[in-house]
Order: structure tokens, then C-alpha cells, then sequence
């Protein structure tokens, strides 16, 4: 396992108070917290400065790994606690909390996890570890929800599509050891989905404790990004490239939609950057009858390139026979 | 191993919760909601507790809440404003999305 230097992650001094540790903390936390942030890696970036801030906000795990890092550690660097590493620190009890800590890097589990003197359990009444003896003592709670994001294609969304769900759940045995188990569902997508919109699958979660419900399982549906499509709620937008002469005398042309191609008409005189609607041909409603969206077509007029001395007498004869100033709004004469 | 069949629930426009099913569904105390209601983070519809309900959004932005609270050290008044710009911002990136994709 790798070195981590938490104070470099926290961007702190060696020396800074639990003050400025804090004020780090929360300034980080807003920059990198996956419900605000838009960073492309915030997650992994909250988790690692959330693991930093557990060691270093705490006094006495503070000490411990102060005492370490002096060995001259570089992050990154292979690392191995040495034997007896945490000997001559006493524990006081409180302050951990064990929240969140499973998401912890094995850097962080080896030096404060469960097993060792800071871990839950061993100091004061954790309440993690008040719950696992919790079983047959009159207690029970409801297990944990789970979160999990999947992904489906736009074409998936509009049909509707089954897919199979793969989870990593952990499992404790006899030993009270913990296993990561993995878990197979298969999972109906109806068709009317939106981005973003969360699916409920009920006792998906974790199991309960001294016989409570088992938690829920909750999947947020993102769209893959489509090569050609935009998606806004249910109305799909696509940028229709058009030849000069279809814009100015209107064609009759076809357009892919999710449903299959459509025969579409261009009026006559249509310009770039004008938007014509498909009725009902975004992503349908829920039930059959119901509303769907509808898909846009904006209107890109493509410029022929004048490729020979053919195309461009073509396009010489245009500027002098078509009197067409382009500029008129800018209140500037036309080219010559 | 074969996957198992599971019930399936969208969480969409169509489907609310009581007050009652909302605490059951995000585990957490009807007083708690009650006070993210009076804070403006939740709008239910109807007069009073009993009448309220919830679009099935509203199970996910109570998620949100919680987390802003606890990593953000933010108080309900702050989550309130934090949800309500956040909400303008997606609505802004989707829209910035679209219309960047019309340019090229």
C-alpha cells in the first residue's frame, strides 16, 4: 500500500492549528463535495481529503501519524506500519465517529481501522460497534439504503431495455471478517425515463440488524452521451446540415429520430439556427398515451466548398446575379 | 449465478409520498422533515402534515440535505439556498450543454 501525506492532501502546514485544519477542511469539502462540485474526479477527491481531515482533525490520531510521517515517508511510497507503531499513545475514547470510513483508503484501514486501537469499538460506545452485538438484545434497525448510478444509451431509453446490475456487497462471516460478495439483479428500465430520474428496488439495501427490514436500493439512470443527439427531459435535439439550395427552395428531406428515420420537410427560405419541431418524437411517456417529448431539428446550412474552377464560376456568377449583401443589419455596403 | 427478479419503482412525476412514507423511505424522524419543510428545503403539497405530499424527487433532495449538513456543516437555511442554486445551475448546464452542441 502507498504513503499518504495528509497534510499535503489538505494543503496545510505541519504545524497548522486545529483551526486552520478546519477551516481547510470545510473549504475543500465545498470545492470537492460530489453534490455540488462538477470536477471530473470530485468524488475521489472528496473521499481522499475526507480520510486526511478523519486522521488529522482528531488529536491523538493526529500524534500517531505525526509521529510516523517523521520516519520520512514519501506519498506514494510503499508503505508498511512498522510493528508497534501505535505503542505509547493512549486512547481516550470518543470522537470517532466511523462514519463513511468503508469508503477509506487500505493506507487508512491498516493505521485506524477496525482491528486497531483507534478503530470502532475500542474506544468509547462507537456506535458501529454497539450495533453489531446489538443482534438478539431486543434492538432492531432497518438496514442502510444504498446508492448506485447506471448507465443506458439513449436508444435503451426510448425502447425500454432490461439490464443486470452488478453490486459489491459486503458480507461479514463467522470470523467477523468482512468479504465484498457480489450481487446480480436484473433490472426492468421502463421506457418514459429521464436522466437523472433515481429507481427504487426495494430490500436491495443492506440487511437489517436483530431482525429490522433490510434497506432499500436506490439507481440514479444517466444516458450515455449519444454521438448525435441532445437530451433536455424528453425532447431530443439534433443539429440537420442542409445544402445552400435546400435552405433557400425547400427540400424534402429524412431525419433519424430514436423511433427511425422520418421524411421532414424544409420550408422554402429557412435559415442556420432555425428550429423545426418533430411532434412527439423525443422519448415517449410512461404509459402509452401519454405525452412524450418531441425531437428539434436546428438547421445548420453548409458552405460547398469550391473544390475546382467550375465551382467557383458557380458561385462567381451567384455574387454577381443575386445582389445579396449579408451585412445589410451592420449598416455596411456588400462585397466586392 | 442467476439474477434475481426484483420489484422495480420509478421515482418520477407521477408518484408522491405521504409524510409518513417519506420518513419510512429516507429514514429519518417526521419532526426532522417537518423543520426542512418550515426551512423551505422540502414544498409539499396540501395545508397541514397530515395533507402533505411529496414528489418521489423530493426522497433525493432529503439525501441531499443530509449530506450538505454533515460534510458542509451548513444549517437548514443554507441547504434551502444551496438546493435552490443548485437546481438553477443544472438547469443552466443542460441548457449551456444543448446550446454549445448547436454551435459546432
Amino acid at each position: 500500500m502507498e504513503f499518504k501525506d495528509y497534510y499535503k492532501v489538505m494543503g496545510v502546514a505541519e504545524d497548522a492549528t486545529q483551526d486552520e485544519i478546519k477551516r481547510a477542511y470545510r473549504k475543500l469539502a465545498r470545492k470537492y463535495h460530489p453534490d455540488v462540485s462538477k470536477e471530473a474526479d470530485a468524488e475521489a477527491h472528496f473521499k481522499e481529503v475526507g480520510e486526511a481531515y478523519e486522521v488529522l482533525k482528531d488529536p491523538e490520531k493526529r500524534a500517531a501519524y505525526d509521529n510516523l510521517r517523521q520516519g520520512g515517508y514519501q506519498p506514494g511510497q510503499e508503505f508498511h506500519p512498522p510493528p508497534g507503531w501505535d505503542a505509547g499513545f493512549e486512547f481516550s475514547g470518543g470522537g470517532f465517529t466511523g462514519a463513511d470510513a468503508a469508503g477509506f483508503s487500505d493506507f487508512f484501514e491498516s493505521l485506524f481501522g477496525a482491528g486497531s486501537p483507534f478503530g470502532p469499538g475500542s474506544r468509547g460506545a462507537g456506535f458501529h460497534g454497539a450495533g453489531a452485538r446489538a443482534g438478539g438484545a431486543g434492538f432492531s434497525m432497518r438496514g442502510q439504503d444504498h446508492h448506485a448510478r447506471i448507465q443506458i444509451g439513449l436508444e435503451d431509453a426510448f425502447r425500454g431495455v432490461t439490464r443486470t446490475v452488478t453490486l459489491q456487497v459486503p458480507e461479514v462471516d463467522a470470523q467477523g471478517r468482512v468479504h465484498t460478495k457480489q450481487h446480480s439483479l436484473n433490472v426492468k428500465i421502463p421506457t418514459g425515463i429521464t436522466e437523472g430520474q433515481q429507481i427504487r428496488l426495494a430490500g436491495q439495501g443492506a440487511p437489517g440488524m436483530g431482525g429490522g427490514e433490510r434497506g432499500d436500493l436506490y439507481l440514479e439512470v444517466q444516458f450515455a452521451p449519444h454521438p448525435l443527439y441532445q437530451v433536455e427531459g424528453r425532447d431530443v435535439y439534433l443539429t440537420l446540415p442542409i445544402a445552400p439550395w435546400e435552405a433557400a427552395l425547400g427540400a424534402k428531406l429524412q431525419v433519424p429520430t430514436l423511433g427511425g428515420p422520418v421524411e421532414m420537410k424544409i420550408p422554402a427560405g429557412a435559415q442556420s439556427g432555425q428550429k423545426l419541431r418533430l411532434k412527439g418524437r423525443g422519448l415517449p411517456g410512461k404509459k402509452p398515451g401519454d405525452a412524450g417529448g418531441d425531437q428539434y431539428l436546428v438547421l445548420q446550412v453548409r458552405t460547398p466548398p469550391a473544390r475546382n474552377d467550375e465551382d467557383r464560376e458557380l458561385y462567381e456568377t451567384m455574387a454577381k446575379k443575386m445582389k445579396f449583401n449579408p451585412r445589410a443589419s451592420l449598416g455596411v455596403g456588400g462585397g466586392s | 449465478m442467476p439474477a434475481e427478479k426484483t420489484t422495480v419503482l420509478m421515482l418520477d412525476e407521477e408518484l408522491v409520498f405521504t409524510l409518513r412514507e417519506l420518513s419510512r423511505s429516507c429514514d429519518l424522524a417526521a419532526e426532522d422533515l417537518i423543520a426542512m419543510v418550515e426551512e423551505g428545503v422540502l414544498a409539499p403539497r396540501g395545508a397541514s402534515p397530515s395533507d402533505w405530499r411529496f414528489p418521489a424527487a423530493d426522497l433525493r433532495r432529503v439525501h441531499t440535505a443530509l449530506r450538505l449538513q454533515r460534510d458542509l456543516g451548513v444549517n437548514l437555511a443554507g441547504v434551502a439556498l444551496a438546493l435552490e442554486m443548485l437546481d438553477e445551475m443544472q438547469a443552466l448546464r443542460a441548457r449551456v450543454r444543448v446550446l454549445e452542441r448547436l454551435l459546432d
